[in-house]
């Protein structure tokens, strides 16, 4: 990546200041250091109501601002969803988990959350046989439970093995988030706050941490605060060579 | 609006059989004797919804799921609010329990839903797993069934030769 610079830690905190009281303004200042800053994800982006093609919701993450030893966003999102870890690593529902990166040349470790990618072109949803894989009107894809026949061929298709299969009866769940054996799920971006004017559990257990390392929002809006980054600072895509366009992004990879 | 009044009126008449409309005696034991419902009754009336539950669940999902309209008119989740039987002890049995709402008609008519597997079948809060530990197999739908015994020596007999005699007489 041509942006990837060396990580200056000392420079972080200074930056993260002017950054956040000139907002917009530190181009100059930012693209000469990686450490930039996500500001808090400010006001509510979503508004309540029913799936809207005039919007696609995504994601951006910022792996400088994930720290490594942290993992409320994974936390966050199992509490809110009702998935946990029974201690059998090869079969637990995985919607979103912590990921470390090494550049092998410089040694780098970043880390950073990954789940469902919310692509525009997810090939979870080329394979399904029964069109339970499928993508809203506003980009979120999801899996309709009530005809998903758990064929699995959408978690072979995933490249960024964002989808988990339940293999044991549930029980217990959240009404908002039904769940149960013999069929695939994954991120829903929290569908059922976004429905209703709020912002994804990931997101904000990240935000009161502190971290501020994930910003959601509207891609098609380019007044909101992530299209307004993702305008400014340089991000990219995991596998970017598959164009798939996801609506989830990356910075300071 | 008249309608809906004519609907209302029309489904008055015979949802008093089989309902908790019925607050004396029960007319027949045979019959389903639901819990007691609370909140406001459903403005197309109880024949309106006994008979098409099932359709505007299935179509109601759909709106929820694949369009995100959340304020839907036959919201599973919401069923249970207004819809709760409890044990003796207060608490709201779930699907695993033959006195839940959505079983003591399903059981009678002899179907089983599948919905329970990934819905709750009580409000947010009360332990299900609870109740699914102490009760029944889920699969064991009939708590008063037939008397297997009787059925399977009933099998037996038509394997008996008494009884093949008998078919072959009839070929
Ligand atoms: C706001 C409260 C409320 C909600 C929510 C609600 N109901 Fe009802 N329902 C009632 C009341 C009150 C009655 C009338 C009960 C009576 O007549 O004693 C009723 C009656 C019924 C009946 C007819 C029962 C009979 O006695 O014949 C059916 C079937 C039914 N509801 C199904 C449902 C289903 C399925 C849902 C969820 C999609 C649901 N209801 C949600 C309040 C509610
Ligand atoms: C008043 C009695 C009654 C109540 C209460 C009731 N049902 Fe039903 N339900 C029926 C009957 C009868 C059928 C079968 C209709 C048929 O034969 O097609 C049925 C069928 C269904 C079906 C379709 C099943 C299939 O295999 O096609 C669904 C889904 C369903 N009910 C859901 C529910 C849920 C969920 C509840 C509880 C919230 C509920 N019902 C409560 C009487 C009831
Ligand atoms: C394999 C899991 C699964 C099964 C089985 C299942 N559902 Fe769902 N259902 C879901 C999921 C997941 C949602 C989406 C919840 C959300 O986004 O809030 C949902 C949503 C719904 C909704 C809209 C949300 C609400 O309750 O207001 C309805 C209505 C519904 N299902 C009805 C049914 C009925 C009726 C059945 C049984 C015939 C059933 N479902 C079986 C997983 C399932």
């Amino acid at each position: 990546m041509t942006f990837r610079l060396p990580d200056d830690e000392s420079e972080k905190p200074d930056l993260k200041r002017r950054d956040f009281l000139r907002s917009g303004a530190a181009v100059a200042v930012i693209t000469l250091a990686p450490g930039v800053t996500l500001t808090a994800f400010g006001g509510s982006e979503a508004e309540a109501g029913a799936a809207d093609a005039g919007k696609r919701w995504g994601l951006l993450i910022d792996a400088s601002r994930c720290d490594p030893d942290c993992n409320a966003c994974v936390t966050a999102c199992s509490q809110e969803n009702g998935w946990e870890d029974t201690g059998k690593p090869e079969t637990d529902a995985q919607w979103i988990r912590k990921v470390t990166l090494k550049d092998k040349a410089t040694g780098r470790e970043s880390s950073l959350p990954v789940m469902c990618q919310h692509c525009e072109e997810p090939p979870c949803v080329d394979v399904c046989p029964t069109g339970a894989s499928f993508k809203r009107a506003d980009g979120i894809v999801l899996v309709d439970k009530h005809i998903c026949i758990g064929c699995r061929y959408c978690m072979m298709a995933c490249p960024y093995k964002a989808r988990s299969f339940i293999h044991e009866p549930i029980v217990n769940q959240k009404s908002w988030a039904p769940r149960g054996k013999g069929t695939v799920e994954s991120c829903t971006l929290c569908v059922h706050r976004v429905d209703t004017g709020r912002i994804p559990a990931c997101v904000e257990a990240c935000a009161a941490t502190g971290n501020k390392a994930i910003i959601f929002g509207d891609l098609k809006d380019p007044e909101s605060e992530i299209s307004r980054r993702l305008a400014e600072y340089p991000s990219l895509a995991l596998r970017a060579d598959l164009d798939l366009n996801p609506g989830v992004r990356y910075t300071n990879l | 609006m008249f309608r809906l009044l004519l609907i209302f009126a029309l489904a008055l008449g015979p949802a008093g059989v089989v309902t908790a409309e019925d607050h004396g005696e029960p007319i027949s034991k045979m019959l389903p004797q639901l819990p007691p419902a609370t909140g406001e009754p459903h403005p197309e009336g109880n024949e309106f919804w006994r008979k098409k539950h099932m359709e505007l669940l299935s179509h109601d999902r759909n709106l929820t799921v694949r369009e995100g309209e959340r304020e839907i008119q036959a919201s599973l989740k919401e069923c249970f609010v207004c819809h709760q039987a409890k044990d003796e002890n207060g608490t709201p049995v779930s699907a695993d329990d033959p006195r839940n709402f959505c079983r003591v008609c399903h059981d009678f008519v002899g179907i089983k839903v599948d919905c329970f597997v990934c819905h709750r079948s009580t409000p947010d809060g009360v332990d299900e797993a609870a109740q699914r530990a102490g009760g029944e197999d889920r699969a064991d739908m009939v708590r008063d069934g037939p008397d297997l015994e009787e059925l399977f020596a009933y099998l037996d007999g038509l394997t008996s030769p008494e009884m093949a005699q008998t078919e072959g007489i009839g070929e």
